[in-house]
């Protein structure tokens, strides 16, 4: 059965991609960005690192594309470099709250009871702080390292992904296919790991998309106040941070290109989570 | 025709067709209606979903959806040609002289607004009039429609209001500036049957007292019947036949109309009747099942069953019941009578509060539904659920959906075996083999109703507890899948718990019936005794409430 | 009267419901504390350079050497008192110098949140109103780009635009220029201040100098909310009674705006929560941009320096602040919606 599944999803996903081309255009672009993270150290056209103080701060030119930052380094290579870690965070903070949300809220959702109270808290804690400032915190506490970027980002992300995979469950729970698979011999817990969560996933794969974007602001705005990344690693946050001090005196590309970078990045996964919604949803497949 | 043809049609349509715009290309929803109506007359506009009834309501009322167009033919109202009325034409027309009432009360008033200001407002769109006069005359509305305690009613939300009184509201709004036409799409639907009725009778004597013509849109012929002196019935956007109830009922001359009158449950109709020419499954014979020979163990034995949610309210309260194998047993009741919550407690699925079940001698009351998927005793209590869209997992093609509770409950691993024997479930309920591929959504709504039924079949089991099997189907599918029912039941001495609010089905389909309200027994007894003779009264509001296809005249002349 | 004394006992009933989250965010802040890299009676002795018994004295008196329930009520205690410790930069008590910068702070959001609201709104309803036509697409374009340019890049450029480029913007540092007389304080607010005052050039100052940051902090929210009042404007027109408000032929004015709009707002106000959250965060990014002297700068300076009290009784009054905002929204929304019942 899974072969014709497969192949249903495929056709579908070429019909939507041909109908909606922003979506496939959103699709192209994060693949490029990954292949850009992959083989960042071979597109790179300079040493992201190596520091040439003659041709400081130098405008966008055929040598440097992107010009180069007040200790002349290129920007443009320090920029192919640098998504290899935003990406990175983001992906692996990501991936982390929602495999670890997800479960847990669709327990709660089906369970209800004292479990559900209990993590019903513990959200309501995490929420009642404003999340970047939770993750600044956190950051703080743990100690200045990429490491607890990546925590402190996962841990402002797991409110979402409980509290979406619980709604989403909790309104699914009586429905008649669930009850039937009870009735055809299902225990609770395969009902909400085999049953439950299928179905509930590609709502969540939509969110997961959108939250990607919302992690790689989060991480960037991390590092642009000073936490997590240090210099002289290459990072699109704290390249903004240091192209700063020279935006008043003009030098727009250290501000304008990382800010780019990280602009098409989070445009790209938000618009890949709308087109994800319209693929995901199988009342449209035809 | 009743009415007389020499007066002035108050509406007349001729040769609408409408067409929406879909991601699909143009679909022709209306295609080429004509009808007309005198002032003060009421028609009936009868169809199933998909027959282009609402959309022509809609589409005379030019109430049409951003898709939807007129794309042709004309509308005319007193004379006067609406067709292509616009701005502030149309504003004039709304309210003062038709106006609309709709299916689903609750959600055509506007939440955070009071009853009062939403009828005063209505009645400040076309007169002048200050806001305190059209609170009083609001208030005059209020108790034309009969709500009990007009005044504290006026500064109620509408999800303070029982559908019934919602809907009230919204007749009270519509005829706030007395239109002379009145178009009321399914107005009782979702509503209990007895709210129905007192809707409906409030709805007749409104209109009849105002002589405002009314056009009453719905899927129910019994409806139309009551209450209407000419019926339309409409099938695929074209109109199959018109004629006064009687006619119709007794001599219909359309095949469509045909089978539909057929499909029809009535007081007296038998499940045999319902498909006439056995469309879709062979012909079944039906033999009266002999009495089970004295002796026989009790196939279920409920006994004082409760159940209390966490919330503190009683579900159910103290129910208890037995059935013989291969017996049918109705369980009927309005919305909240708990006839769900005991079926999902008889088949397992939630714990009763107190109370014993034995199936066939075994306690299984005792048995935990977190833990009863274990027991030997699973695949022998099946169930039906109510919508079909729901009962089946969007990700499982038919075929899992019927194989599912063969692989856990008879243990068989994918192969020939299973193939066939799902093969073989899938042919018994008529569904065709092509179609086992198929995703839910690509199924009809009948097709889905297979599937279930096929699924909840497949292990054998002795009991089947139907949960409003046929309630979201249209009547021709109901019948079909009725009559399946019956075929499947009577090869496989199956017992049914045929949960349900329709009356005239559970009479036709069970042996017993139960009536409950609020989760306590009202009564009970041999169906056809109990319905014919009803002891409580309850019972015999809930019979008198049911809508017949015999027009009132005609019923007199059924049951001398 | 009766609605004033429901909205008055859903205030109290929220208040009550919110406290188990604020005293979870007590403990948490607590938490954070105990994990921070440091000795805390270090930033209570006099100095950086303060002696081992000095150190030993504060630790008692403190009550570190005690277990952790114990410190914990110690903590309850000082912050009920209103102490939250001192801080190394300045040499003061912390919420002494929260107390001084927080009008800095809250004048810079909530000018950001009106001006978000003012644009958002209108946008998302007239979008709503023609949907596909060239204004909605325009909408539409400008939200998905509005949530993902970060803060900072945005405030950044708006600088480069308006400071370098065209000269209209003021110097980007701070809230008032530094020789400037500063109008005697009343709310510390500086814009009502300096109106109160009768200062018109030093109020034109003020304003001009709180444009930039306050726009590039409402830019990043006009898109959420101008989505969402977009979104909830679509379903409230499609929905079944202003299909009947239509068939009762009420003026466009009265179905737009009485029907479809104030029940389109609900949904903009559920998520005024969430947007304001993000305007918490935005404001730490934003005030280190343009150098704006509030909480969150003071914040960030002492975390460079490993000052860490401070760093604490900022995210404490954050959250404080958090949790009387969501408050606020839930009695307003309990305002706009009879429906919504007392939790």
């Amino acid at each position: 059965m899974s072969t014709i599944e497969t192949s249903s999803t495929l056709r579908h996903t070429a019909f939507v991609l041909r109908g909606n081309p922003v979506t496939a255009i959103a699709a192209a672009l994060a693949l490029l960005l990954a292949l850009m993270a992959i083989f960042a150290p071979w597109l790179a056209p300079y040493d992201p690192i190596a520091s040439e103080v003659s041709a400081a701060l130098q405008p966008p030119s055929a040598a440097h594309w992107f010009g180069t930052d007040q200790l002349g380094r290129d920007v443009l290579s320090r920029l192919i470099v640098a998504s290899r870690l935003d990406l990175t965070i983001a992906v692996t903070a990501v991936a982390v709250s929602f495999a670890l949300g997800s479960i847990v809220g669709a327990l709660c959702g089906y369970a209800g009871g004292r479990l559900d109270k209990a993590v019903g808290r513990f959200v309501d804690v995490l929420m009642a702080f404003p999340l970047f400032v939770l993750a600044m915190a956190m950051v703080a506490a743990l100690g200045n390292r990429v490491e607890n970027i990546v925590i402190a980002t996962a841990i402002i992300n797991l409110p979402f992904y409980i509290r979406f995979a619980r709604a989403e469950v909790n309104i699914r729970r009586n429905l008649g296919w669930v009850e039937a698979a009870r009735a055809c011999g299902e225990s609770h817990v395969a009902v909400v790991l085999r049953f439950l969560l299928p179905n509930v996933l590609p709502a969540m794969a939509v969110q997961m998309s959108l939250n990607l974007g919302w992690a790689i602001l989060n991480a960037a705005g991390l590092s642009f106040i000073g936490l997590g990344v240090k210099p002289p690693t290459p990072e699109w946050g704290i390249m903004v941070a240091e192209g700063a001090r020279f935006i008043s005196t003009g030098r727009w590309w250290l501000v304008a290109f990382p800010g780019l970078a990280l602009m098409s990045a989070v445009l790209c996964f938000n618009l890949l989570g709308d087109g994800l919604r319209d693929i995901l949803d199988p009342r449209m497949r035809t | 025709m009743i009415g007389s043809d020499n007066s002035k049609p108050l509406l007349e349509v001729e040769n609408l067709k409408v067409t929406f715009s879909t991601r699909r290309g143009l679909v022709e929803a209306v295609r080429g209606v004509s009808l007309s109506l005198q002032p003060g007359e009421m028609l009936g506009l009868v169809g199933e979903s998909g027959s282009g009834k609402s959309v022509t309501g809609f589409a005379i009322t030019h109430l049409l959806d951003k898709a939807g167009r007129i794309a042709d033919g004309a509308i005319r109202f007193k004379g006067q040609d609406i067709t292509r009325a616009g701005g502030a034409d149309l504003r004039s027309l709304h309210g003062a002289a038709m106006s609309m009432i709709f299916q689903n009360p609750r959600a055509a008033l506007n939440p955070i607004r009071t009853i009062g200001q939403q009828v005063a407002d209505a009645i400040l769109a076309h007169r002048r009039l200050s806001r305190q006069e059209a609170q009083a005359e609001a208030l005059n509305l209020l108790k034309a429609v009969q709500i009990r305690d007009p005044e504290r009613r006026m500064s109620a939300y509408p999800h303070e209001l029982s559908g019934g009184m919602c809907q009230r509201v919204m007749i009270a709004i519509a005829i706030s500036c007395s239109p002379q036409l009145l178009i009321a799409d399914e107005p009782t639907t979702g509503l209990d049957v007895t709210t129905q009725k007192v809707v409906m009778d409030l709805l007749a004597k409104i209109a009849a007292e105002r002589g405002m013509a009314t056009i009453l849109i719905t899927h129910d012929l019994g409806l139309a019947a009551r209450y209407c002196a000419r019926v339309v019935v409409m099938e695929q956007g074209r109109l199959v036949e018109e004629a006064a109830p009687l006619t119709l009922f007794h001599r219909p001359q359309h095949p469509y109309t045909k089978r539909l009158v057929a499909a029809s449950p009535t007081a007296t109709s038998r499940i045999e009747d319902l498909v006439p020419d056995g469309d879709g499954i062979p012909l079944i014979e039906v033999t009266e099942l002999p009495p089970p020979p004295h002796g026989t163990p009790l196939l279920l034995d409920v006994k004082n069953i409760v159940k209390r949610f966490d919330d503190g309210t009683i579900g159910v309260a103290d129910f208890s019941m037995t059935m013989r194998g291969g017996e049918s047993v109705g369980l009927v009741g309005e919305s909240g009578s708990g006839k769900s919550t005991t079926s999902r407690m008889i088949c397992r699925l939630l714990d009763p509060s107190e109370g014993e079940i034995l199936f066939d001698g075994q306690s299984i009351g005792g048995i935990p539904a977190r833990d009863f998927h274990r027991s030997e005793l699973r695949k022998d209590i099946q169930i039906v659920f109510q919508d079909p869209n729901d009962s089946l997992n969007p990700r499982y093609t038919a075929f899992d959906c019927i194989a599912h509770p063969l692989y856990r409950l008879m243990n068989m691993r994918s192969g020939d075996t299973m193939r066939q024997r799902v093969e073989e479930c899938a042919e018994r309920v008529g569904l065709p083999r092509e179609l086992l591929s198929r995703f839910p959504h690509q199924l009809s709504g009948g097709q889905k109703a297979r599937v279930g039924i096929a699924r909840a079949i497949a292990c054998k089991p002795r009991l089947l507890v139907l949960d409003e099997p046929t309630a979201a189907l249209d009547v021709s599918v109901q019948a079909v899948v009725l009559q399946l029912l019956n075929k499947l039941r009577r090869e496989d001495n199956l017992a049914f718990l045929f949960v349900s609010h329709d009356l005239n089905v559970v009479r036709m389909m069970c042996d017993r019936t139960i009536v409950l309200r609020t989760g306590a027994i009202v009564e009970q007894g041999e169906s056809r005794a109990l319905f014919a003779n009803p002891q409580t009264d309850y019972t015999r509001e809930l019979v008198d409430a049911v809508p017949h296809i015999a027009p009132p005249m005609a019923l007199q002349v059924c049951t001398v | 009267m009766g609605t004033i004394g429901a909205t008055l006992l859903r205030a109290g009933r929220r208040f009550v419901s919110s406290l188990p989250a604020l005293f979870g965010v007590l403990v948490f802040t607590f938490l954070l504390m105990r994990v921070l890299p440091g000795d805390p009676a270090v930033f209570f002795a006099s100095g950086p350079n303060a002696g081992k018994e000095e150190i030993e004295v504060i630790r008692r008196q403190l009550g570190l050497d005690k277990p952790l329930p114990n410190q914990l009520v110690i903590y309850l205690t000082d912050v009920a008192r209103g102490n939250l410790g001192r801080s190394m930069m300045t040499g003061q008590a912390v919420a002494k110098d929260l107390k001084e910068r927080l009008p800095a702070s809250l004048e810079l959001t909530l000018t950001a949140l009106l001006i978000a609201l003012v644009s958002a709104v209108p946008l998302g309803v007239i979008a709503a109103l023609r949907p596909g036509s060239l204004v909605d697409h325009g909408v539409r374009l400008f939200c998905s780009l509005g949530v993902c340019v970060p803060t900072f890049v945005s405030g950044l450029l708006l600088i480069y635009v308006f400071y370098y480029l065209f000269g209209l913007a003021p110097d980007p540092t701070g809230r008032i220029d530094i020789f400037a007389s500063l109008p005697p304080q009343r709310t510390g607010f500086l814009i009502i201040d300096f109106l109160l005052a009768g200062d018109v050039e030093g109020w034109w100052a003020a304003a001009r100098q709180l444009m930039l940051p306050a726009v590039t902090m409402a830019l990043f929210v006009i898109a959420p909310l101008a989505r969402i009042t977009r979104a909830s404007m679509l379903v409230s027109l499609g929905s079944d009674f202003v299909r009947t408000a239509r068939s009762v032929g009420l003026s466009w004015w009265r179905i737009v705006v009485t029907y479809a709009l104030r029940n389109a707002i609900l949904p903009v106000i559920t998520i005024a929560g969430i947007v304001f959250s993000t305007m918490l965060g935005a404001n730490v990014l934003v005030e280190k941009v343009f150098s704006w002297p509030g909480v969150a700068s003071y914040a960030l300076d002492a975390l460079l320096v490993s000052d860490y009290a401070p760093v604490q009784g900022f995210v404490l009054l954050m959250a404080t602040i958090f949790v009387i905002v969501n408050l606020l929204v839930d009695v307003l929304y309990g305002i706009a919606d009879p429906r919504a019942t007392v939790a």
